[in-house]
Order: structure tokens, then C-alpha cells, then sequence
């Protein structure tokens, strides 16, 4: 039979994997070079508006702000708190809206497991693309930041894989959620229920000022875990506590993946 | 003959309370173009689904190049060309990246597809189109362009639901003259139709079904000599009277449908009949003799007709 | 032939037959329209209220906020902006779905009602919009001690007549919309956004850098917060003040109606 066959045949494998997610990339880069780049220019502004009201606006009225022992200018303490919340806005939009529309709208997926290919590839492919769509946002986020001198030390930039570990979590775990999803008023429930989270996690102000019982269920969320360890590679308060954060992210990602190709499977391989 | 592409053994598919499919038995030969007519809601898709190896099955045996598409999933799905109902083409990209694309989900080479890309978008007649988003594209352009890219992986057999449902008759008959060209060229196909016109011109061996089972089977001729006459004569004589004058007309005419808006009559000699009629004074309001269809098969079996 | 069909009566009142059909389909989002605008703002009360005005007042008292406490001081703030972003989506979408998604308006237009009714009854059912979600929002203040019964009730209108000279001027920009692709996009990140950060919202304009504070002179959230805290407090803002304020939010209003009815009458002209 024909050679095209032949090399399909060699490379696919089990009903979940054909490893080959880096195929959903390519195609995600060939939909992302015929767009403009008016969407990625505002998700990058955003944080940036927030450090500039916040920093300059509120810098007056707060002052400083104590981190372990160091008291640290507001605008400074503010920024690995804007990059994290900001590396899990983009991840979470990517994985949720657009995942949705391809779910729902275009059938996207669908069409894709009539192809050799599994939905882990697809699971691993997309969740891949918004890890890498939050990188270039957290690299953006911290040129600016250096520009304006509020970046602590040199260390500063290894804020950018803990930023990106961040958005591996929530892109793996949004893809999970939207799996289920099947009204735009259930992926508007997404939309409400993260505005808390994102006010309530500390981006903004020590979880300590809370009374005990609210500070501990913000511990419990994915976005504090996130914040602290930016913000601990930040500052360089390197300690055995940003292992907690780390694990809590691979189990996040972990669960993420299980769920959603599990649940592709179940959408379209029935 | 060698072993069959495609056995089907006892298929059925519940969904819960519902039997989409009900026991059904075919096999389809290489090189053969198979098709599957019925109306709406005969189970014609859901079978499909599961000879694409997008769908399990209830009971039944099915192999597919020998492989049970359940087991096998994604190797059976390497060997297929799928062209569903609805086109699902990739709305973000292009003429030519959707089909660039859909051969990278095979895992083929850049440079074979690049190759193949000239080819198809010849077969499909877009070559001007190349570098188009599919969105701007005419329905039976992006039609053909989803058979196109199912024929990107070179598949050993092609699926087609429902191929033109939708098109109006200028783009259908393109249509067919290009799905024609793959019948020429060998290329195995699976077709559902509720169109008995499109049976008719692209199957060699199809299959009835009506209710998720097969009623019967056989080439489109050979079914036609088997379940009807060899011409139809259809009389009309106004809603109200109908009934009445079918009445009369059973006298002269061993077979015949009673419709809402027409009697069809079943003879080997359609003006005969229509003669026969002149002399008993039922002056038919419009009068047709045509040769016998599918369509006349399908009402034989099911006493219904294919579109309703 | 006769229908009973009154040609006065619809020249009459038909901008409220078409609110009542507006009013009809907002009813079926009551839910998220309920959680979206009184939740939001509550979010932010509590949380930027709470959890930064700790910080605010632990370093410099009530100084910065005019003798405010914080939590109060944004509270007039937050319910402007509530009522803007709710007229905002009902001046939105329901006019991008009339014109393109569903081509409502021209049906309704192709009966005795004209572009001009059209126009002004979604705007009115818009305004509606916040006056439910700012009159509970009001009871919620009163409830939490955050503002004192009496004069104060005049922050209600105050945050209407925000929320109806944003929406008279997206009205316009909405009907004038034949792409959507990145419309909400630009509108959500680089108009509302700021705006929501840059008016004096969580702290005095004056504290920003003098080249920020155009942001808010021309936006009519900050002209709305500053008359809300005049009325919800004692702010001290002179009589010529207060009437420069109103009449910005009155001509911003009357401009944007005009400008949108033109726009209705034109193209469904078209």
C-alpha cells in the first residue's frame, strides 16, 4: 500500500496518544499568524495598567509594605503579584474561551480525533500553546517592569518559569472545567467566579490583614500558591516552602490532563 | 475476489431506549462503491460513526482491513478518509493550510503533503482559492474541499455522509462528476444518500434502510427490477378526489401508491395504462410516465417515501 | 382593511414597546445580570475596602482620603462603575446582535416604528438596568454602615446618570460596529479598564502623576465619583464645582443620544 500509509501506520500508537501534540501547535501557529496582534497587545497592557493605578495611585496612600523582615515600596510588592495573576488570566483565557468555541462551535476537536490522533495530544497540544501564549506575556510584563527599575535583583527573571508553571496549572485545569461545559452561561459562571479569586489571593495586599478563618481558604486556592511562588522567586526568598507551591501545581496539572482526555474521549469516541 | 475492506456482522446501537441500529449485515468489497440509502433518522450516520471509529457499538461484529475499529482506533482511522454531514473544515485557516494541517494529524511529511497539496486542490477545482479562508468559501466549495482533505492520507477506503445534502443541482453535479473521478480511479467509497438520484449515479451496491435495518440489498438496477415495475405512471386529480378514483383504479392496475397529491401506478407500459384511464372518462388534471427509481423501491418496502 | 393598528399610539410609545421587548429578554439573564453587577462591585468593596484600606489606614489614617474612611471613600466609586459596565453591555450587545448577529432591528424597523424609537427604547431599558442593580447595591451600603441614610440617596442618581452618559456614547460606537472581531476587546481592555483604574476610583486623582489625570477629566466615572462623594460626605466641592460636574455628565448624555439616533436612522436607512 502507499508510503503515506505506511509512515501513519508506524506512528500511531495507543487510543489515547499518538505523541504527537506538537502538531496541535502547528496548527495554532498557522491560525495565530493570520491574526492581528490587537488581542495580544491588550492582555499584555492590563497588568500594566494595574501597576501604574495601583503602584503610582495607591503607592501615596498605602506606603510601604513588610515582607518577612525587608519593608519593600508598594509598587514593588504589587508586581510578582500582577505577573502571577496575570500568567493565570491568560492561560485561564485560552484554555476556557477558546477551548470552548473549538469544543462547541467549530468542532474542532472532533474533527481532529477522526484522525489518527488521541486526545492526549490534543489535551497536551493545546494546553501546551496557552503555556507558551502566558510566557510571552510574563516575559513582556517583566521587560516593562525592569524599565521602570522595580525589578529587585537580577533574580528576578527566574519569576518567569514559576509564572509559566503557573499557567500550565490553570490551562491544564481551565480545559478540564470547560469540558463540561455547554452554555455560554455556564462559561460565564468561569468569568464571575474568578474575579474573587483574583481580588482575594494577595496580588494586591498581604492575606494577613484578613481575619484567620478567610486567610485559610485563601491558602487553599490554586491563584495564593501562585502569587507566593512568584513572588517568592521575586524577592530570591528561596525556601523549602515554595515546594508546597510547586507540588500543588503538579497535582493540578497532573489532574488537569486526566480529566480532559478522559473527557474527550468521552465527547467523541463514544 | 480477495477479503473484504469492510464486514459487518449483526451491528447494533442503542441509545438508550432508541435502537439506531438494528442488526444490520453488509460487506463492502475493495475498490467497490457502497452505499447506504434511506431517510432521515434510518440509522445511516450512526453507522458511519462507528465504520469511522468514532462510535462503539452496541453488539455486532465489524472489521475494518481486518480490524476491529473499536480495538484499533487509531490505526483504523489511519486507513480512512472521513467527509461528515456537516463540513468541519477549520474556519481560522486557510484552503491550503486545512489541508496541510489535516495531513500533519496523520503524521505525514511536510514535504508529502506539500506535494499532495497541488494535487488535491486541482481535484477540488481551487486552485485560485489557495490562500483563501475557508469562511469566504461557497458551499459546494468547501464541500469539495472536505473531500479533498479526507483524500490527503491517500485512505484505502473514503467515507462520505450524506455527500450532497444541502448543495443546489449545479454543485451537486460537480460534485458527482469529481466523486465519479475517484470511482475511476479505484478508490473504495462509502456513501450515505437519501437522494436516490445520487444512488443511483455513484453506487455500484446499496443498501435499503429504513428504521435502523436493512429492507434490501443489490445494485441500484437490479433492486429496481426486483421491487418495481419497469415504468411509473403518475396521475393527478386533485387532493379531494383522489382517494375516490384510486377506488376505480385498482381494477386496472395490479400495484399502486395512493399519496396525498398523486397516484402512482406500477405498469411495464406507463401510456397503455394512461389510455386504459382516458377510456374510463378519469380525466387526470396532470399526467407523467417515467421510469421506475429507488424511490419507487424505498415506497414498496416502507410504504413511505424517501423525503418527507 | 382594520386591524385595530393605532399609527399615533406607536408614534407615541413605540421606544417603550421596544424596551418592553428588551426588558423581556434582560429578564431571562436576571441570574447572571444580578451576580455580574452586584457582585462585582461588592468583590471589590470588600476586598480593595477591606484588605487595602488596613494597609491605607495603618499608614496614614484617613489623611489621604479626605478625612474618609477608605472602605466608604470607594464605595460611591464602585457603584458608578457598576452602573456604567451594566448600561454599557445592554447599549453593547443587544445593538450588535440587532444589526448584525440577528438583524433584529431591521423587522422591527420594517413595522410603523421608527430608527429614532428604536435607538432610545434600548437605551432606556439599558438604564433600567442600573437603576435595578444601583438601588440594591444602595441597600447593601446602608446595610454594612458603609454609608449613613439621608442626602446620601443621592448617589443613586448620580451612579445612573454615569452609567447613561457612558451608554449613550457606546451606543453610538456599537451601531457603527460591522466587524466585531476585536470590538469588545478593545472596548474591555483599553477604554473601560482604564477608565475604571485611572478616575479616582481607589484613590484621589490628584495623587496620580499630572499626565494621568486627563484619564479622568473626560471620563465620566471620575465626574460621578466626585459627585457621589460630595453628596454620600462632606468633600467640600464648591457649588460652580459640582455644577461643572453635572452639566459634563448631561452634555456628555446628549451628545451621544444625538449622535445615536442619526446613526440608528441612517443605517437602517442603508
Amino acid at each position: 500500500m502507499s508510503t503515506a500509509i505506511e509512515i501513519a501506520q508506524s506512528r500511531s500508537s495507543s487510543a489515547m496518544y499518538a505523541g504527537r501534540p506538537q502538531v496541535l501547535l502547528e496548527r495554532s501557529w498557522l491560525a495565530f499568524r493570520s491574526t492581528t496582534w490587537v488581542p495580544i497587545f491588550t492582555g499584555f497592557i492590563e497588568p500594566v495598567l494595574f501597576l501604574l493605578a495601583f503602584g503610582y495611585g495607591m503607592g501615596n496612600l498605602v506606603g510601604n509594605i513588610s515582607v518577612g523582615s525587608a519593608s519593600i515600596d508598594y509598587t514593588m510588592f504589587i508586581a510578582p503579584g500582577l505577573l502571577a495573576t496575570s500568567a493565570m488570566n491568560g492561560a485561564v483565557y485560552d484554555s476556557t474561551w477558546n477551548v470552548f468555541f473549538k469544543l462547541n462551535e467549530s468542532k474542532l476537536y472532533k474533527t481532529m480525533l477522526s484522525t489518527p490522533l488521541g486526545p492526549m495530544d490534543i489535551a497536551l497540544g493545546e494546553i501546551t500553546w496557552a503555556l507558551l501564549r502566558g510566557l510571552v506575556y510574563s516575559i513582556g510584563f517583566l521587560t516593562v517592569v525592569s524599565v521602570f527599575g522595580l525589578t529587585p535583583s537580577v533574580w528576578a527573571v527566574l519569576a518567569i518559569p514559576a509564572a509559566s508553571l503557573v499557567a500550565f496549572g490553570f490551562a491544564s485545569f481551565g480545559m478540564a472545567i470547560t469540558s463540561f461545559f455547554k452554555t455560554y452561561q455556564q462559561m460565564g459562571f468561569v468569568t464571575f467566579v474568578l474575579l474573587p479569586m483574583n481580588l482575594f489571593s494577595g496580588s494586591l495586599y498581604p492575606i494577613s490583614v484578613y481575619p484567620d478563618w478567610l486567610e485559610k481558604i485563601i491558602m487553599a486556592l490554586p491563584l495564593w500558591h501562585g502569587i507566593e511562588l512568584v513572588r517568592a522567586f521575586w524577592f530570591g526568598n528561596i525556601n523549602s516552602g515554595i515546594l508546597v507551591h510547586i507540588f500543588y501545581f503538579l497535582i493540578m496539572i497532573a489532574v488537569g490532563l486526566f480529566v480532559t482526555s478522559h473527557r474527550l474521549r468521552a465527547l467523541f469516541l463514544r | 475476489m480477495s477479503n473484504p475492506l469492510i464486514c459487518v456482522r449483526g451491528l447494533t446501537k442503542k441509545f438508550g431506549d432508541l435502537t439506531a441500529v438494528d442488526g444490520v449485515n453488509f460487506e463492502v468489497a475493495e475498490g467497490e462503491s457502497f452505499g447506504l440509502l434511506g431517510p432521515n433518522g434510518a440509522g445511516k450516520s450512526t453507522i458511519m460513526c462507528i465504520l469511522a471509529a468514532t462510535s462503539t457499538r452496541t453488539s455486532g461484529t465489524v472489521e475494518i482491513l481486518d480490524k476491529d475499529p473499536e480495538k484499533f482506533g487509531p490505526l483504523v482511522r489511519a486507513h480512512l478518509g472521513v467527509v461528515p454531514q456537516q463540513d468541519n473544515l477549520d474556519g481560522e485557516l486557510t484552503v491550503s493550510e486545512n489541508l496541510f494541517i489535516y495531513g500533519r494529524y496523520f503524521g505525514l511529511s511536510k514535504k508529502f503533503i506539500n506535494n499532495k497539496i497541488e494535487e488535491l486542490l486541482e481535484f477540488a477545482q481551487l486552485q485560485e482559492k489557495r490562500d483563501v479562508k475557508v469562511e469566504a468559501l461557497s458551499g459546494g466549495m468547501k464541500r469539495r474541499l472536505t473531500i479533498a482533505r479526507g483524500l490527503v492520507s491517500e485512505p484505502d477506503i473514503l467515507l462520505l455522509d450524506e455527500p450532497t445534502t444541502g448543495l443546489d443541482p449545479q454543485a451537486r453535479h460537480i460534485l458527482w462528476d469529481r466523486l465519479f473521478r475517484l470511482k475511476e480511479q479505484g478508490v473504495t467509497l462509502v456513501l450515505t444518500t437519501h437522494f436516490m438520484d445520487e444512488a443511483e449515479q455513484l453506487c455500484d451496491r446499496l443498501v435499503v434502510m429504513d428504521k435502523g435495518a436493512i429492507m434490501a440489498q443489490g445494485s441500484p438496477a437490479g433492486l429496481i427490477k426486483e421491487y418495481s415495475s419497469k415504468e411509473v405512471l403518475e396521475v393527478r386529480f386533485g387532493s379531494e378526489r383522489n382517494a375516490d378514483v384510486a377506488l376505480v383504479l385498482r381494477n386496472i392496475c395490479e400495484r399502486m401508491e395512493v399519496l396525498p397529491d398523486r397516484i402512482l401506478m406500477y405498469a411495464d407500459d406507463g401510456e397503455k395504462l394512461l389510455e386504459e384511464i382516458t377510456v374510463l372518462k378519469l380525466h387526470p388534471t396532470t399526467s407523467l410516465v417515467r421510469r421506475s427509481s429507488l424511490e419507487d423501491v424505498f415506497l414498496r418496502l416502507t410504504g413511505r417515501t424517501l423525503i418527507e | 382593511m382594520n386591524t385595530g393598528i393605532d399609527v399615533v399610539r406607536i408614534a407615541r410609545f413605540g421606544a417603550l414597546y421596544i424596551a418592553a421587548a428588551r426588558f423581556r429578554s434582560m429578564f431571562k439573564w436576571r441570574t447572571v445580570i444580578a451576580a455580574v453587577d452586584i457582585g462585582n462591585p461588592l468583590f471589590y468593596l470588600i476586598a480593595i475596602g477591606i484588605g487595602i484600606g488596613v494597609l491605607v489606614e495603618n499608614n496614614s489614617g484617613t489623611s489621604g482620603t479626605s478625612g474618609i474612611k477608605y472602605i466608604a471613600f470607594i464605595a460611591p466609586a464602585l457603584l458608578a462603575s457598576s452602573a456604567i459596565t451594566g448600561v454599557m453591555d445592554e447599549c453593547v450587545f443587544p445593538v450588535i446582535e440587532g444589526f448584525k448577529w440577528r438583524k433584529l432591528f431591521y423587522a422591527q424597523n420594517a413595522t410603523p416604528i421608527t430608527g429614532k424609537q428604536i435607538a432610545i427604547g434600548v437605551y432606556l431599558a439599558a438604564l433600567s438596568r442600573a437603576v435595578f442593580s444601583v438601588v440594591i447595591y444602595y441597600l447593601l451600603l446602608l446595610t454594612f454602615n458603609v454609608v449613613d441614610f439621608g442626602i446620601s440617596i443621592l448617589i443613586v442618581p448620580i451612579a445612573i446618570m454615569a452609567g447613561g452618559s457612558f451608554g449613550a456614547v457606546m451606543l453610538y460606537f456599537a451601531a457603527k460596529v460591522e466587524k466585531e472581531d476585536y470590538f469588545f476587546n478593545i472596548i474591555g481592555r483599553l477604554i473601560v479598564m482604564p477608565m475604571f483604574l485611572f478616575s479616582g476610583t481607589f484613590f484621589p486623582l490628584s495623587s496620580m502623576p499630572i499626565y494621568l489625570q486627563p484619564i479622568g477629566w473626560i471620563s465620566p466615572l471620575w465626574h460621578a465619583t466626585e459627585l457621589g462623594r460630595e453628596a454620600a460626605f462632606e468633600y467640600g466641592l464648591s457649588p460652580l464645582v459640582i455644577t461643572t460636574h453635572l452639566l459634563f455628565l448631561t452634555a456628555v448624555t446628549v451628545v451621544g443620544l444625538i449622535l445615536s439616533i442619526g446613526q440608528f436612522e441612517r443605517r437602517l436607512a442603508k
